[in-house]
């Protein structure tokens, strides 16, 4: 069995000669979480639906679980779930009779179709409104139908499309559990978002898009050490005089930057948490918190652009 | 470069569905409330007209349909050229262009479907639906004609009215065609809408009467010699006839008319007509396989126009983008 699930290669979009999508190449293996994240407008909803053969290819291959999905697009229909950016449902008709129409559209035998929507409700926590009309739906709600929809499906691929915009926090916590649900029932999942924060700790793996290319790939951890260079991030909370140059002297800090009252963050060559305790007790100063900084996306993403500025300025305009 | 599968994998599942948001929609309760009004109606006055002046008359169930009371000129084909393509555009203007604003279009396409299917399974389905009502009206037509007239119908009478129905179909399929392309071509169902029926209108009622004969007198100048004896030049009329038949109504109206007046002289071609060939002309009605001879080609354009513009709207649906 191929553990590529999805492999991209020099992918191309034009829209009447201007490409959306420059010469991407990517790969999603098996049981990953895999972001696509960027901002609005970058080419990933496009990237999608080429993956999906729902708009044409200008350039460049994607092959989604072994098969072109130009040429064989009900191949991959067949076996990958997709929910489309604000995915909408029939209003006049209930969430199990929305799931009944697809289920006969994927060709599931009755007694099989019964039985698949209902543990699918049950299993996003809609089995209490299967019988109510999408229309009194939240979007909460719609997206965690569409969720239902792809386990119907038995998808080995999941494409989710901002799965999370417009959600409130709360929801988008119950949303990111069942997408790692589905990674741990073996599903592949490809998500687009462009709220990096929610994302980050749901992926497995990022490619960071800008202006239809790939600006960064790889784990986030990864891309700290490329984007924010190598060394430990610690973050320091404390009350006292002074305590900044005296956290600037311990051995083997390079910088400290100010991260608001009281908080500093030190970029250092080694962990400094031992030595800059020591710092702000030697000071006087009254130690609150220590803590080495797991690099956060939205930094990273913000110093790539601060360091490619040409790149960013259309998006920051 | 074949593609994989069938294009009509799903096309069953997709006309059902149709045809229940179809047969379960308010506006199809007000058509058939209107269909049922109307019919009621039509042959009420047909019926009191038929018994006045006919004593022996061998098409009396079709004088159902093509006579109307004197000063109330609303027969009964009259009443269906009009509200059948009501129904069919009322069916039809927001077939595609809901999907799109449902948002539910590229999670259907998602599915192991082709665009194909959906865009059959609409079409098939509106057509079903509309078959259903105007069967349903046929049936109440005649049952309503056969208990206040008290005459059965000959075998011929009933082979014409039922070919009569099957073209009423056939016209209806030409309005839902144009209806389902526009719902393709534009995003909004309100203008869909408004431009199907404003094509509609200039099609029944601008177009045969008005501006087909003014763009006839164009193309073949009204000869001074007939003019003067106060006679239309045959060449002009010709080209009016051929240009408004571009209109389905006239179709219609023609095929209806030929269909239903057998014992009509005039009703023995579609061409112009001298007086010459009527003098003398056998009296007595035309066969049925006659009357199809001569309606046939207007049978074909009707046909042909629905597969015209079907056709236009699938390569339109083909190309489009499934992003909103």
């Amino acid at each position: 069995m191929n553990d590529i699930v999805i492999e991209a290669k020099n992918l191309t979009k034009r829209y009447r000669g201007i490409a959306v999508v420059k010469a991407i190449s990517f790969s999603v293996a098996r049981g990953e979480i895999f972001g696509l994240l960027g901002p609005n407008g970058a080419g990933k909803t496009t990237t999608i639906l080429m993956m999906l053969g729902l708009t044409e290819i200008s350039d460049g291959t994607v092959r989604v679980l072994d098969h072109n999905p130009v040429r064989e697009p009900l191949a991959v229909k067949r076996r990958v779930g997709y929910l489309p950016d604000q995915v909408g449902f029939y209003d006049n008709l209930s969430a199990s009779d929305n799931l009944r129409y697809i289920a006969r559209l994927i060709g599931l035998d009755r007694a099989e179709r019964e039985e698949k929507i209902a543990s699918s409700l049950a299993h996003v926590g809609l089995a209490d409104v299967a019988d109510n009309r999408v229309g009194t739906f939240s979007r909460g709600m719609r997206q965690r139908l569409g969720l239902a929809e792809i386990l119907m499906k038995d998808a080995e691929v999941a494409i989710l499309d901002e799965p999370t915009s417009g959600l409130d926090p709360q929801v988008t916590v119950e949303l990111l559990d069942i997408i790692r649900d589905l990674k741990h029932r073996g599903v592949s999942v490809l998500l687009s978002s462009h709220l990096l924060e929610r994302v980050q700790s749901v992926c497995d793996r990022v490619a960071l898009f800008n202006e239809g290319k790939i600006a960064l790939l790889g784990t986030v951890p990864e891309l700290g050490r490329q984007v924010l260079g190598g060394g430990f991030r610690v973050e320091v909370e404390a009350e006292g005089q002074g305590l900044a140059e005296h956290l600037a002297r311990v051995p083997g800090v390079r910088k400290v930057e100010s991260a608001g009252p009281s908080r500093w963050l030190l970029l250092a060559e080694q962990d400094v948490r031992p030595e800059a305790a020591a710092a702000v007790v030697a000071a006087g100063g009254r130690l609150l918190r220590l803590a080495v900084a797991e690099p956060s996306l939205e930094a990273i993403y913000r110093q790539y652009f601060h360091e490619h500025p040409h790149e960013g300025e259309r998006h920051a305009a | 470069m074949r593609r994989e599968g069938s294009a009509l994998n799903g096309v069953g599942v997709v006309t059902l569905k149709e045809l229940d948001d179809n047969l379960t929609s308010v506006r199809m309760r007000v058509l058939e409330v209107l269909i049922v009004l109307f019919a009621i109606v039509a042959v009420y006055l047909a019926i009191q007209q038929v018994r006045e002046t006919t004593a022996e008359d061998p098409f009396l169930l079709l004088r159902l349909f093509t006579r109307a009371r004197e000063g109330i000129p609303i027969t009964f084909v009259a009443f269906l050229s009009i509200l059948v393509p009501v129904m069919a555009i009322g069916l039809g203007f927001d077939a595609v262009n809901s999907e799109y604003n449902q948002r539910t279009l590229s999670r259907i396409l998602a599915q192991p479907i082709y665009r194909d299917a959906l865009l059959f399974g609409k079409f098939i389905a509106g057509l079903l639906t509309i078959t259903f009502s105007l069967v349903a009206l046929w049936l109440l037509v005649i049952g309503f004609g056969l208990y206040l007239l008290g005459v059965p119908p000959s075998l011929e009478e009933t082979a014409r009215a039922f070919i009569f129905l099957l073209v009423t179909i056939a016209y209806a399929g030409v309005w839902l065609a144009l209806a389902l392309l526009f719902s393709i071509v534009f995003r909004s169902p309100a203008t869909a809408a408004l431009v199907t029926f404003g094509l509609w209108l200039l099609l029944t009622f601008l177009w045969p009467s008005v501006l087909a004969q003014m763009l006839a007198a164009i193309i073949a100048p009204p000869d001074p010699g007939y003019t003067a004896l106060g006679l239309p030049t045959p060449e002009t009329t010709e080209w009016g006839q051929i240009l408004s038949r571009l209109s389905p109504s006239t179709l219609f109206g023609e095929i209806a008319f030929v269909l239903l007046n057998p014992d009509d002289v005039s009703a023995r071609s579609l061409g112009a007509i001298y007086l010459v060939q009527l003098q003398g002309a056998a009296r007595g009605a035309l066969p049925l396989g006659q009357s199809l001879i001569i309606a046939w080609p207007d049978m074909v354009g009707l046909v042909a126009g629905t597969i015209v513009l079907f056709t236009i709207g699938y390569m339109v649906f083909q190309r489009q983008e499934v992003r909103a």
